[in-house]
Order: structure tokens, then sequence, then C-alpha cells
């Protein structure tokens, strides 16, 4: 699709966009909590790039996220392994998570998790994964 | 040292393809000393062993299953490896010269022959059945190499493989019966498993490891209706066959016999099936010498007769297990005598033949009777040697073969007087079936000798005229039928020597070797079994003028060939069958696979639900159903059964995206907020992607026309359906434990410092899960780039 063709959905995506975007990271942090998560927020992020790519071209997902989204994936894995294997060096079991409570500067009283680590992994590798996915299969057509 | 004997031959074979580096000696010097070596040792051992020793060593191979190298030597085993390292040495020799030293692969001949050596050797010496059971199989494994030793031919392989799949049946057959043995025991010794003899008859199992234990033998023996490997088998070169298929390895399963007889004897079955398979195959194979045209075939089927005459013989003097009184035991013991000393006397004299007869090949370049004649008068030496050697077989005096014949017929009269096993009018039977089978034997034995050597020379059907052979060549048969000779002149000392104590340690009942002796003799007075060799020879005499004339005997030669052309078509009635029921369910259509499986699947499980008797359908503790979901499992249930009736390909996948919808519904009223998120996600991926196949299915036969319809697609559909149905209701309704559930609701804030139970489970208490979750995802999304990608590059 050549840009300039439609202007209402690409100026429409600008802000929408980003709403998405915003869902997608409350969804994230709000995950241990209430409904949500990595997996989730995951696919939301996904969902907000897919609205990019459809709203203008992939070169313009390409310019935007500027990354190998295979190498997305391999560093969410890493990370969710290694949130894991952290575990092993305070001698606890595989995947053994601490969390505690602090006062931060500005957001107060406030847990901080291990857990949050590993789904950020999650969340990089099911980003990383559907991107791989549908950009291999976007500019195979 | 016993050990060590059996070690010595392995060792050796593993030496001789350095003899490469002598290419201009024979290999066969290098072999013979050790044949040679083991005979002499095992001579000096003849004293002791008949003064009533028998030496038993043993190492631990695998003491955990019971399984030891143990080895005994007592009478029974001492004979068997006399003749074994004897004989081998004497053909060892007689290869030397039959053999081309440069033509052939010589060496693999003789680690072939060395390795069958040792085996042999370890069957008759060892203890353990589960040894024996090893040695018994590396005999099939050298036999089966040495017999396909010219494997450019095509009549070589076909007999080798015969052999082998014939003898390895009888060899599985065997094992499983020494396993019903230890099974019953305890162990695997069998001077232990003799010891507990006398427990073992009334056992269920008894019989069943009776009859496995003697297929095994009958297979290696080649008795009736297993002896059809043994003519093929013929194509070996003459020094196999004179060693394998006449004086060794066809003897292994009368070894068994003789050595589980104090095991077995106790049961009549034993006493019947040993009985009549030996005579069966004994006039079977006497008759069908006659019709043979080729040498070594005729030879081959004479030893299957022999083999079933000592089987035969076996299984009378069993019946000496059945009285307690030493007179009567040793009346019908007689015969177990007679089978040992046939047992020698046809090892020399059908080994000697055998010669001959590869002298006779080597000659005149034709084994084959109606091109033969007349060599008399050209090969003096070799007749005479044929001559001794055929008589012995035929069992006229003076020769040793005449004495175990009488023997023969003196037990075939005996057990006249049997009457412990049932059926005493059968017994009439036995003497004259002995008796016509004698005549055959004496029949055929002429045919060897006369048709050959008698007569005018041929001299337009053969290549070359043939002339004596040399003396080396002639060495072996006549040093073996000398032993006919001397036999024949001190049986006793013989007897004393190793027939009495071969006989005392298979018969068992606390036999010696004086307890156990019989004096042989030329002439013991004008008794039945004189008058029965007196018939057999003028009757013999009558029928080898005549027998041209009869066509029952004499059917061009040839004959009918029932049995071998019943296992070529059962074996092709294996490969065809199997292959054509192959291709019956292996279609390679994945809908019939789904079919399978889905049908299994259903059967199985409603099966399993029919005969548990703890499933019930209960729906008392069910929750009270709501508006929302009847609304919305309708509506799924609309779109579900919509699918196979779309007509369209957009249809379908807008019809299943519906019921992912209403699945994310279903979702929401049970309050599962982060599934419902995933699957509403999800599913419009799925259906994205689904649409995009669409999209690029090709242009050609795009199939627009309504699925077909088939009415076993139903009934497998419907079938798998109510299946589940009933499974999950049955699983509701009868689930005995309370779900874990509890404990995640407790302690996810307490001890994971997180509300979303879901995402707690899935982070923390089952992290490992998601783990290899996002792994998947990640090699699924690696293999879709990978087969675009790549795909694109080979198809372009």
């Amino acid at each position: 699709m050549p840009k300039g063709s439609d202007i209402f959905l690409q100026n429409v995506s600008k802000v929408v966009f980003f709403i998405i975007l915003a869902f997608a990271l409350y969804l994230f942090f709000t995950g241990h909590g209430s409904p949500g998560g990595g997996f989730i927020a995951g696919l939301m992020s996904a969902g907000a790039l897919l609205l990019l790519a459809l709203a203008y071209d992939i070169e313009t997902v390409r310019q935007v996220v500027p990354v190998d989204f295979k190498l997305v994936t391999a560093v969410g894995l890493l990370i969710a392994l290694c949130t894991g294997t952290g575990a092993l060096f305070f001698g606890e079991p595989f995947l053994k998570h601490a969390f505690g409570y602090f006062d931060l500067p500005l957001l107060g009283k406030t847990e901080l998790h291990t857990a949050l680590i590993f789904d950020l992994g999650v969340y990089l590798a099911v980003v990383g994964v559907t991107m791989t996915i549908l950009l291999t299969i976007g500019e195979d057509s | 040292m016993l050990h060590v004997l059996i070690l010595i031959p392995f060792l050796w074979a593993a030496l001789i393809p350095l003899m490469r580096a002598l290419p201009r000696i024979h290999p066969g010097w290098a072999v013979l000393p050790v044949p040679a070596l083991l005979f002499a040792y095992l001579l000096s051992r003849i004293p002791a062993v008949s003064g009533g020793e028998s030496e038993f060593v043993s190492l631990p191979w695998m003491p955990d299953l019971g399984i030891d190298l143990s080895l005994t030597l007592d009478g029974w085993s001492l004979l068997f490896a006399l003749l074994i390292t004897g004989i081998g040495s004497l053909v060892v020799w007689y290869s030397m010269f039959y053999m081309g030293k440069s033509s052939e692969s010589i060496r693999h001949f003789y680690v072939y022959l060395l390795m069958f050596m040792g085996a042999m050797l370890g069957v008759v010496l060892s203890d353990n059945l589960m040894v024996l059971y090893a040695f018994w199989e590396l005999t099939s494994i050298a036999s089966f190499l040495l017999i396909a030793f010219w494997y450019r031919r095509e009549r070589s392989r076909y007999g080798a493989l015969k052999s082998m799949l014939i003898t390895v049946f009888g060899g599985l057959a065997m094992f499983a019966g020494f396993n019903l043995l230890y099974g019953m025991t305890g162990t695997y010794s069998i001077r232990e498993i003799a010891a507990q003899a006398a427990d073992l008859s009334g056992q269920s199992l008894f019989l069943p490891a009776m009859i496995l234990v003697l297929l095994g033998a009958f297979t290696k023996s080649a008795q009736f209706p297993f002896h059809i490997w043994l003519p093929d088998a013929m194509e070996a070169p003459t020094p196999v066959s004179a060693y394998l298929h006449s004086a060794t390895m066809v003897k292994a399963g009368l070894y068994l016999v003789a050595r589980m007889s104090p095991i077995f004897a106790g049961g009549s079955e034993w006493f019947w099936i040993v009985s009549l398979t030996g005579l069966i195959t004994l006039l079977y194979g006497s008759f069908k010498a006659i019709r043979q045209t080729d040498l070594k075939a005729l030879l081959a089927y004479s030893t299957i007769s022999q083999l079933g005459l000592i089987m035969s013989l076996l299984g009378v003097g069993s019946a000496a297990a059945f009285y307690d009184d030493p007179a009567r035991a040793a009346f019908f013991g007689l015969a177990t005598t007679a089978a040992v000393f046939h047992l020698i006397n046809h090892a020399v004299f059908k080994g000697s033949l055998f010669m001959v007869v590869g002298i006779v090949d080597h000659e005149a370049n034709t084994r084959d009777l109606r091109k033969l004649g007349g060599l008399m008068k050209l090969m003096p030496v070799t007749f005479a040697i044929a001559l001794i050697g055929s008589f012995s077989m035929a069992g006229l005096p003076p020769l040793s073969g005449f004495l175990s014949k009488e023997m023969f017929f003196t037990a075939m009269v005996n057990i006249w007087e049997f009457d412990a096993a049932g059926a005493q009018s059968w017994m009439l039977l036995l003497p004259i079936v002995a008796w016509v089978a004698s005549v055959f034997t004496f029949v055929y034995s002429m045919i060897l000798v006369f048709k050959t050597f008698g007569g005018r020379v041929k001299a337009d059907k053969l290549d070359k005229l043939p002339h004596e052979a040399s003396a080396g060549l002639l060495a072996a048969p006549i040093l073996l039928v000398s032993l006919a000779v001397v036999f024949a002149l001190i049986p006793n000392a013989l007897a004393s020597a190793l027939i009495d104590p071969a006989t005392a340690a298979i018969r068992g009942n606390g036999l010696t070797a004086e307890t156990a002796h019989v004096s042989i003799h030329f002439w013991h007075g004008w008794t039945p079994e004189l008058f029965m060799t007196l018939g057999v020879v003028l009757l013999g005499i009558l029928l080898y003028r005549t027998y041209t004339r009869f066509s029952l005997l004499d059917r061009e030669w040839s004959g009918r060939d029932t049995l071998n052309r019943a296992y070529n078509g059962g074996l092709s009635l294996l490969e065809n069958g199997g292959r054509r029921a192959t291709d019956l369910y292996m279609t390679g259509s994945v809908r019939r696979y789904l079919i399978y499986i889905l049908l299994f699947l259903a059967v199985s499980l409603c099966g399993t639900l029919l005969l548990s008797p703890n499933i019930r359908l209960g729906m008392d503790d069910y929750a009270p159903i709501t508006f929302y979901e009847v609304a919305m499992v309708i509506v799924m249930l609309a779109a579900a059964a919509a699918v196979p009736f779309a007509r369209s390909r957009v249809n379908a996948i807008l019809f299943t995206g519906a019921v992912g919808y209403m699945v994310t519904g279903l979702f929401l009223v049970f309050r599962a907020p982060d599934l419902a998120l995933t699957q509403m996600i999800v599913e419009t991926v799925s259906v994205i992607l689904f649409l995009l196949c669409f999209k690029f299915l090709p242009k050609l036969k795009r199939e627009k026309e309504k699925p077909v319809f088939k009415w076993t697609n139903l009934i497998v559909a419907g079938g798998v359906g109510v299946t589940m149905t009933l499974v999950a209701l049955a699983a509701m309704g009868s689930s005995p434990f309370e779900p874990i559930s509890e404990y995640f609701l407790r302690e996810s804030y307490e001890s994971a410092g997180g509300k979303n139970v879901v995402n707690v489970i899935l982070v923390d208490f089952r992290g490992f899960d998601t783990l290899f979750e996002i792994m998947v995802l990640g090699i699924a999304s690696l293999g879709i780039y990978g087969l675009i990608k790549l795909g694109v590059k080979t198809n372009p």
C-alpha cells in the first residue's frame, strides 16, 4: 500500500498505536495482581505493530522498531532462563522466585518481584515470535 | 583346562588371517595342530572318565542371572569331544588337499571351521543351559557361513538361508524350553535340573518345555519334517559336508536329546515323540535316498535316516527309566548303548563316504550317478574305501555297522515287552518299520557303491577320464574306514573305553560304566535279529536288482518334493502375505490412519468405561446452568454444526472463528479473564492466518463444491464425540480426590506475592512449563521462517 493512500487510517493509527502500547504496558505490569501478564501484553504489542504495518507498510515497522525479531525471541528466552538460573546462585532450586516490598522515590511502597523479570522474558519472546511470523509471511506475499 | 579347550579354536581362528603374510604355505597346516592336540589331550582323559570320574569346572559369567561358564566332561561329552576333534583333524587334513591354496578365500574357510569347532566343543561340554544355547546358535551361524562358502552361487545362498531359518527356528524354541525349565527348577545347570527331575514330571509346564526342547533338537538333527535343510546344505564344500553335516553338527540334536533324557524320560510322551519321530525319519530318509541321483544328496538323505535311527534308539532307550528293577532297566537300556555305538559308527563311515564322494567329484567333475560308472578299475583305492564304508552303513558283517545294526534290531525286538507307555499292540510296528528301513538302507548303500564304481565307464558323459587321487587326499578316508574295521574287531575295548561311560552318563539312574556294560559279539546265536539281518540282505539284493521297475522307488530318479514345495510356498506366502497385509492397511492416506487412531480411541475408551466397575455418570453436584451459558452454547453449537456444511472455505473459517469467540465468551462467564483475553487475540490471529492460507491456495483445482459426505466419517466422528462426552461425564462424576486449587488460592499472595492466581501459577508455581512453552513458540517461529525463506530458494 503506497504511502498517503489512506490518510484516515494512517492518522488514526498514529494515535491508537500508542494507546494500544500503553494498554499493553499496563497489562504487563499489572499482570501479577489483576488479569494480564507477559503473554497477553506481548500479543497486544505485536498487535500495535501489526496495525502500523497495515496502515503503512512493513518497511515502516522495520524503521520504527529497527531490530531483528528473531533476536528479540532469543533475548526473551535468555532472560527467562537466566531468571531461573539466578536462583541457583542463592542455593535455591531452579526458578525459585523472590519478592519484597520497597519504598521507591516516585511510586511509594512497591512490590518488586523476580517473577516480573521472568514475565519480561515471556513478553519479549511472544513479541519476537509473533512479529517474526507476521513479517516472514508478510514479506513473502 | 576345559575352558582353555574351548577357547583355543576361537583364539586360533582370530590368528588365521595373519597367515596372509605367508602366502606359500597352505593355511591348513597352521590349523591342523589345533584339533590334533585337542584330540590327543582328550584321548588322555579316557582312562579317568571311563573309571567313573567326571570333571566339572565353573567360571562366573553373569552370576546374577544364574549363568555361569560351567563345563563338565563326562562319558557322553567326552565321546562327542573326541568325535569333533578327531574327525575335525581328518577333515582339516583332507581339506588341505581338496581346497586350492590360492583360488578360494581359503583363510576364511578355516576361520569359519575353527569357529564351528570351538562352538561345537562348547555345546557338548556346557553344563549351563544358556551357555549351551549360545554355543548352539554359534554352530548355526558357523554352519551358515560354511554352507554359503561359495557365495556367488545362488544354490549355496539358498541352502545357507534355509538351514539358517530352520535351525534358528528350532534354536529359539529350545531357548524358550530352557527358560521354562529354569522357571520350574530355578537353575540353568543341567546336572542340578536332572537332580530335581523327579519333581518335574507332574508340573504343567513339563510337556511344553519338553516339546520346545525337542523342536530344537529335531531341527538341528534334521528329523522329519525339519530335515529339508540338510540336502540343500550339500552345496557346501565337501569337507564341510563331511564334518558338519554328517559327523558333528547334525548330531548336536542327538547330543541334546540324550543329555535331556535323565530330565524328561520319566514321561511317556518323551518315549513316543522321540521314538516315533526317529522311526519316521529313518524310514522316510532311507526311502528318499534311493531316489537321489546326486551322490551328495543320497548321502544327505542317508544321514537323515541314520540320524533317525539313532534318535529312535534314544527314544526306545528311555523305556529303561520306567523300571526300578536293574535287570529290566538294563534290558531296555540296551537301546541306549546301541544308539551310542551307532553314533560312533555313523560318524566314522559317513565321514569317509563323504570324503570318497568328494574325491570322485574332484576326479570326474561330476557327482551325478547317471554319468558315473566303472570307476572300480580306475580308482581302486577309492573303491575299496567306498565299499567298506557302504557295507558298514548297510550293516553287513564283518564291519562295525553290522554290530550296531544287530543291537538296533535287538532293542526294537525287546521293546515288545515294554508295557508302561500304553498302547502295547502298537509296539509291534516299531521293529517292522525298522526292518523295512534297513532294507532301503541296504539298497541305497549298494546303489552308492555299484552305480558309481561298478558297470562300464561312461567316458562320453565325463569331461575327463578320472584317475586315482593323490595319497594325501586318500589318507583321511583310509584312516576312517580302517577304524570301522578296527571297531568291529575290538568292540568290547571300544565299549569299555567310550560307550559304557557315555551310556552311564545319559541314562542316569545311578548307572556306572561297569553296570552299564553290554558285551558285544558278532555271533549271538540263532536269534530273531540274525534272521532279520538275513532278510534285509536277501530282500535288499532282490530290490537292488529290480528297483528300477518300481515306479514308486525310481520316479525318474528324483520323485516328488512335497516338503520343499511346502517350505518354499510357505516362505513366499509369508512374504507376499506380509506385503499384501501391509499394503492393505498402510495406504499412505492420512484419512485412513486417522480413522484407525480415532476408532481405536473410541473402542478402547468405551470398552474401559463399560468394563470398569467404579465409573458413574452422576450429575448430582453440578452447578446450576445460567441463561448466558445456554445462549452461548447454542450459538457455538450452531457455528460448529455449520462448519461441515459450509459451501466455501471462507465461510468455514468464519464459522470456526465464531466458535472461538464463543469460547471467549464462555471463559468470561466462567470468570477466567486471562484466558478470555488470550483466547480472543489468539483466535483473531489464527483466523487471519487461515485467511492467508486460503488466499494462497493454487488457482487450479480449486475446490468450490461441498465436502464429500462419507458414512464412515460420520460414524467415527459421532463415536468419538459420544465417547469423549461419556469420558468427561464419568471423570466429573467419579473424581475421588479434592482438587489442589485450594492451595494455590491460599498461597498465591502469602508465599508468591501476587493476587492474579493464574499469572502466579504461570510464572511462579509452574514457571518451568511456561519456560518451555515460550521455547515452543520460538521454535515454531523459526520453523515458519525457515520454511518460507528456504522454500523460496529451492522453489523459485
